[in-house]
């Protein structure tokens, strides 16, 4: 089962370490991380995925929360969260396929960032499933380079 | 409030350290913290140079241990930090409260493996409560009273301060800090009324109840509280090996330790009891045993200011996040409303007693002569009458002295239990002293982690500290030997120390009296005598070369499968 972390943490020095050397201590595998100044600028918010299937979640939230530098956690439940991430592929366009490419591009609403001669680099925001989906479709043209943000979580509504 | 004044970084922290309460600090000079030792100079801050910086590390610990008090120590960068390691490590695993401060080359130099550079903050990352890396010299004063603050309150621990030289010489502007701002750090002190409701009620119901304590209670300054709800209730009480002391082991209601080396009746007790009151205690391996077999039948109920410890090795029925001074008392007091009579428990305590007749703690004196190891340690509790602060090392001799003295009062007994150090002893027993100078302190010791650091006996006959070194020296790495013994067919392994030194003249050539014993009757006057001399002193006790701790839980069983606890002997703990 995979959780969604959303953690708010002082923005001080050394912070990001100590998260996520817990985890690595505690036996979890960060699947992705993103970090960035939260609405406090003294607070950054890290969004943590990881898969726990093997270990029960709360422990390492508890143990999260004896880091001095960690303000609040929250697990979120994915009925109860928009989460997005943002990727940026270079694929191959030369010749007719470049027309695919294109194509491609417009179903999934990606945007063209950068155009040469041979390769194109879109841009892709959603969820993960969407970016595979579209991994998927680009994949038989040549996909030269992959680069993702990881996925950022909020709470929906108030809550 | 004391007024801002212009000042070298390096006197701030001097300033600081004795505004947060520190009188004394464990250290060794190196490069990049002259400055520090030179502000010391200046000031009335007593600083003991202790011979190798693990030393001071244990020491600072010992003292935390043995006052309450917050135990400082410093060291220089790299190597003089890297021996740190050890003593900090050993204090994060018992919760002790110390506050280690370690010297870092220029901040411009930090990352460029300059001389004597090494990553402090990352490499104590897993060991510590906090750590700051201290860069910026405006911060000194408030990084200084927040390591105070967290290294004592909540679930002590250790925090370390790494302080690049730039900031030990910057100039800065010292105004004592008084106020915290810290949003991620609130620890609970008070435990939930209706949970405490619940746990009252399930105490006055229970039939068989235990009370399962640890080093929380101690730390917690909980032992009177403790003793109330044992006496109100009439419930029998066991503690860990780090809760020894908490509760008088001359008390009718003592079972005394449980787990791996714990009595009989203790782990019988919390077999058949229906209620587990723990306190203050983390359900260690070495305390559980087998998890699924362990305390089969009761409820628990699970009291810890650290909410990460409760459920994390037993699920518990009532969980009581708080301070267990605070929630004891609070026990106690919604208990006073309730009716009860003494026959509720008046058949379990009855089947103890019992249990407690039959399996007393034994052992016979050894064929070829040499002495008991379980003797000495009796001697040693009747010569100090259940009195003395009791350091030890770790291994058999810890073991026996757990058994075999007779704790009666919070803060007596200084043992590194959940890194099970060997080493620690003599640095701790010095710091043990110098934090309660008015009290005997008795440092049992092996023959093996004596020697990982006998060169503090320099630093206790530097400063005239009057510690008593017991080596229960058996030429063995004895525990270790123990199973060999027990698991590996006797196949002794690099166990067997086939030339020691002579512990008596070590001892002298430091300048330390020098003593040794063979015979079962000099036991008592060598202590007394070593007791008596006012200086530091080594009694090797040349005692039994294959002696075996019992009771022994073999690691991975039920408590309940002890070897060796259950051959009935007249023998019992005085």
């Amino acid at each position: 089962m995979k959780h969604t972390l959303s953690v708010l943490v002082e923005n001080k020095p050394g912070v990001l370490t100590r998260v996520a050397g817990l985890f690595a201590r505690r036996g979890f595998n960060i699947e992705s991380l993103a970090v960035g100044q939260s609405e406090d600028p003294r607070l950054s918010r890290i969004t943590i995925t990881i898969d726990g299937a093997e270990r029960p979640i709360d422990q390492v939230m508890k143990q999260l929360h004896k880091l001095i530098n960690v303000v609040k956690i929250r697990n979120l439940q994915p009925s109860g969260m928009v989460a997005e991430e943002l990727m940026l592929v270079k694929v191959n366009a030369e010749g007719e396929k470049r027309a695919e490419v294109l194509q491609v591009a417009e179903v999934f609403k990606a945007k063209i960032v950068d155009v040469d001669r041979r390769t194109v680099v879109l841009r892709v925001v959603g969820s993960t499933q969407k970016l595979e989906a579209f991994l998927e479709l680009l994949k038989p043209l040549g996909v030269l380079e992959i680069v993702r943000t990881g996925i950022i979580a909020i709470a929906r509504g108030k809550g | 409030m004391t007024p801002q004044s212009k000042m070298k970084g390096s006197e701030a922290i001097v300033r600081a350290l004795q505004d947060e309460g520190c009188d004394v600090i464990f250290g060794y000079p190196g490069g990049v913290v002259i400055p520090f030792y030179d502000a010391l100079l200046d000031s009335s801050l007593r600083h003991i140079l202790v011979r190798h910086e693990q030393g001071a590390a244990h020491a600072a610990d010992g003292y935390a241990r043995a006052t309450g008090k917050v135990g400082v120590c410093i060291a220089t960068s790299g190597p003089g930090a890297t021996n740190l390691v050890t003593g900090i490590a050993n204090a994060y695993l018992d919760s002790v409260p110390i506050v280690a401060l370690t010297g870092q080359v220029k901040s411009d130099l930090i990352g460029t493996d300059a001389f004597q550079e090494a990553d402090t903050t990352g490499i104590t990352l897993p060991i510590v409560k906090h750590s700051y890396l201290l860069q910026d010299a405006a911060e000194l004063p408030r990084v200084i009273h927040e390591a105070f603050h967290i290294a004592g309150t909540g679930r002590p621990g250790p925090v370390l301060i790494d302080i690049p030289v730039t900031t030990s010489l910057a100039e800065v502007s010292y105004k004592r800090v008084e106020t915290l701002d810290l949003p991620g750090y609130r620890p609970t002190t008070r435990g939930h009324v209706k949970q405490i409701r619940a746990a009252a009620r399930a105490i006055n119901d229970a039939e068989r109840p235990v009370l399962y304590v640890g080093g929380g209670v101690i730390s917690a300054g909980a032992a009177p509280e403790l003793l109330e709800l044992a006496e109100l209730r009439r419930i029998p009480v066991t503690t860990t090996l780090m809760g020894l002391g908490a509760f008088p082991e001359t008390h009718e209601l003592s079972l005394g330790m449980l787990g791996m080396h714990g009595t009989v009746t203790a782990n019988y007790a919390v077999h058949e009891c229906d209620l587990l009151i723990a306190v203050g205690a983390r359900f260690d391996d070495r305390v559980t045993g087998k998890l699924s077999a362990f305390a089969p039948k009761a409820k628990v109920i699970h009291i810890d200011i650290d909410p990460a410890e409760i459920g994390k090795n037993v699920p518990p029925l009532i969980p009581i996040v708080g301070d267990a001074k605070h929630v004891l008392a609070a026990l106690v007091k919604e208990l006073q409303g309730l009716e009860w009579t003494p026959e509720r428990t008046s058949a379990w305590l009855a089947k103890l007693k019992g249990w407690q007749d039959e399996y007393p703690l034994h052992y016979e004196d050894p064929a070829d002569g040499t002495l008991a190891p379980q003797y000495v340690v009796e001697e040693i509790d009747r010569v100090t009458r259940h009195e003395a602060v009791v350091v030890s090392d770790v291994g058999q001799h810890q073991m026996w002295a757990t058994q075999y003295y007779t704790f009666t009062f919070p803060r007596q007994w200084v043992s590194s239990g959940g890194l099970g150090t060997m080493g620690f002893g003599l640095p701790a027993s010095i710091g043990a002293k110098i934090g309660r100078p008015d009290a005997t302190v008795v440092d049992i010791s092996g023959d093996g982690g004596f020697q990982m650091t006998v060169q503090e006996l320099a630093t206790a006959v530097n400063y005239d500290i009057p510690v008593v070194v017991a080596i229960l020296d058996n030429s063995y790495l004895g525990m270790v030997r123990q199973w060999q013994d027990l698991f590996w067919n006797k196949r002794y392994s690099q166990t067997h120390f086939e030339r020691q030194p002579d512990f008596k003249m070590l001892a002298e050539a430091y300048g330390a009296v020098g003593m040794r014993v063979t015979e079962k009757d000099e036991v008592a006057d060598a202590l007394r005598e070593a007791i008596a001399c006012g200086r530091p002193a080594v009694i090797d006790f040349k005692v039994a070369a294959e002696e075996n701790v019992y009771p022994m839980v073999p690691a991975g069983t039920s408590i309940t499968e002890m070897i060796g606890g259950v051959a009935p002997r007249r023998r019992k703990k005085s």
